[in-house]
């Protein structure tokens, strides 16, 4: 699937595993002594309260930040300190907590951008814009026609990002991270601001990339029903700290994880 | 009512990606494309040729080039005059180690020159961007305008400091030097900037278009589909570079016949910004009607009341004018920011849904 990734890591098998990771911004410690593991096929749910740490650690496995102490494997291996490129290149995708689309360019050139690492025709095709470079243009079309069918975006694929509704938006963004085809798929609030409706429709999107495509996703969301129903196991973060980590059923009833939300009485 | 896409039915990707899916947009092209190369070299005079129409190309490919830059990857540059400056000066210096080899293959390869001097002074914009960025490219404006006027050999050691376009011919027709006609060398102008107005566009709508855009909306989200921002970034550069090389080579050779240093300062690098930016960025159309608007109006607004019968002062007629242009960009920048091709586009969009607009 991935030309990138040789390394083939089988359905249930641990996919990225984080050991002892720790960041800090100067004095100020984001995550310390993290440690948990992402399955392949799974879902995997990273929860917390306001500045746990959640979006931290998801720029800590895309390679935005690198972090001071502890290891980080993918698919076996341990990654050395990489650009967001290189992670990209070996198969993670992402959303943003606040849509990073590409507002000047429509729905179609957003997906396609996404196709970009799998397009190889080189410059001189490009310029004449003929034989290797237009049939590569034709091949991935089709593979993001597929991926706007499957978002049911079809009728909105020549629009301008800019001028999409924010649930929209939301929707070509991650029409773009699976343009990528992804090994991990990391969703940052995926269902912020969204109405029940959107909330729905962006679930059930969700659900079906897991299921058909069998990506691996990790996901940070607020909305605790939607957490629940999703995903097959959560981590919680509070204050940089791993304080829980299980499944749905054994975290809702964790006296930590109601403490962390609901506080402590003194 | 003429201009809609009902009926014209797609029945591949590869029809759907083509740079102008429209019928009506084909015809429209033809129909330039006719005008430029048969009615205006049939009806125009030297004048108009000369004075008008190769300058006016020049600026568009120069607007062409800085666009790829400034509009497309979102790095602001004001060291186009330089840049076109170091492919008029490369021009000449092959020339006159080379004469024997064909005029237009040395502006082609100037260009080669300029895009290597772009890399170079493109460098610092992994790390700084916007304003900062310009003040850097303004570095590379003055430095190289300095060479220009200090480095004896880049005019092999030309008493006036000017630089003297010899004649070349392409198979025995002069087409530089004070013996080619303003026929020929429109003609020659016409097809360097139309095969490089229709490179720039295959680019700008594939991969790498898409790559510099990515770039230009969100740098972050870029990285992040797995695009290298410095290669990406320099690749901007040295394309943009090599566009404002090939005018600037244009500009001397085909033009002016002769330039002094002041030729490539930072007012050109200004003029050619205006014409961007009131053009329309991220736009190769807006790059021709920024020239057009900068450049053209003036000399048409110069030129339109004799011809009309107004007997105008000349004094007068060159403060109108500035009246007149100074206005107009005022009035287009309010009316559209994003520029002359933006108004087009939405112009294209309500002639679309004409007469029953919803």
């Amino acid at each position: 699937m991935n030309a990138h990734n040789p390394a083939i890591v089988a359905k249930g098998d641990t996919l990225l595993s984080i050991e002892n990771v720790s960041l800090a911004f100067g004095g100020v410690k984001a995550l310390s002594d993290i440690s948990f593991d992402i399955r392949k096929g799974e879902i995997r749910a990273i929860i917390g309260p306001n500045g746990a740490g959640k979006t931290s650690m998801l720029n800590v496995i895309n390679g935005f930040y690198h972090p001071q102490q502890g290891r980080i494997l993918f698919q076996g291996r341990t990654r050395a300190k990489m650009r967001p490129h290189e992670a990209a290149a070996g198969g993670i995708a992402r959303t943003f907590q606040n849509v990073a689309l590409f507002r000047g360019m429509s729905a179609l050139d957003n997906i396609m951008a996404g196709r970009t690492l799998a397009m190889h025709s080189n410059f001189f095709w490009q310029l004449l814009r003929y034989g290797p470079a237009m049939q590569e243009e034709v091949v991935h079309r089709r593979r993001v026609e597929e991926i706007i069918d499957f978002l049911e975006i079809a009728a909105i694929r020549k629009t301008p990002v800019g001028r999409l509704p924010y649930g929209l938006q939301k929707r070509v963004e991650l029409g773009r991270a699976l343009a990528m085809e992804p090994q991990l798929l990391l969703l940052d609030e995926p269902m912020a601001g969204m109405n029940l409706e959107e909330k729905e429709d962006m679930s059930r999107f969700i659900i079906d990339v897991n299921h058909q495509f069998g990506t691996t996703i990790a996901l940070i969301e607020h909305d605790m029903g939607v957490v629940m129903d999703l995903s097959d196991r959560v981590v919680v973060l509070d204050y940089g700290r791993k304080i829980a980590d299980g499944t749905p059923t054994e975290i809702m009833a964790n006296q930590k994880v109601i403490d962390a939300y609901l506080g402590v009485a003194h | 009512m003429f201009y809609r896409e009902a009926g014209q039915f797609k029945t591949s990707y590869a029809a759907d990606q083509a740079v102008f899916p429209l019928l009506q947009d084909r015809i429209g092209i033809g129909v330039i494309l006719a005008v430029a190369f048969v009615l205006i070299p049939l009806t125009g005079n030297s004048f108009v040729l000369q004075a008008m129409m190769i300058p006016f190309l020049i600026f568009s490919l120069a607007s062409i080039g800085l666009n790829i830059l400034t509009g497309y990857t979102g790095l602001i540059s004001l060291g186009t005059g330089a840049f076109m400056g170091v492919g008029a000066y490369a021009c000449y210096k092959l020339t006159t180690y080379f004469p024997n080899v064909n005029i237009i293959v040395w502006v082609i390869c100037s260009g080669f020159a300029s895009a290597a001097v772009g890399v170079l002074f493109g460098l610092p914009s992994l790390r700084i961007k916007g304003f900062y960025l310009a003040v850097a490219t303004l570095a590379a404006q003055f430095f190289l305008s300095w060479c220009f006027i200090r480095v004896p050999w880049l005019y092999n050691n030309n008493s006036s400091g000017a630089i003297e376009v010899p004649l070349r011919t392409f198979f025995g027709i002069p087409i530089t030097g004070p013996n080619a006609t303003p026929m020929t060398r429109y003609f020659v102008v016409l097809s360097i900037v139309v095969a490089m107005t229709w490179l720039a566009s295959n680019l700008v709508h594939g991969r790498i278009g898409r790559m510099w855009m990515a770039v230009r909306d969100m740098d972050i989200a870029a990285e992040l589909i797995g695009i290298r921002l410095l290669p990406t970034k320099l690749f901007a550069f040295a394309v943009s570079s090599f566009y404002c090389g090939v005018s600037g080579a244009l500009l001397v050779f085909l033009w002016y016949g002769g330039a002094e240093p002041a030729v490539f300062d930072v007012n050109q690098s200004f003029f050619i910004l205006f014409m961007v930016i009131i053009g329309g960025l991220g736009s190769l159309l807006g790059s021709f009607f920024g020239a057009a608007l900068i450049f053209l109006l003036p000399i048409v607004l110069r030129f339109l009341p004799p011809k009309l019968g107004f007997q105008i002062h000349s004094a007068m007629i060159d403060h109108v004018q500035f009246l007149v242009v100074g206005t107009l960009i005022i009035v287009f920048l309010i009316l559209e920011p994003a520029g002359l091709a933006r108004l087009w586009s939405i112009a294209k969009q309500k002639l679309r849904v004409w007469p029953f607009p919803y």
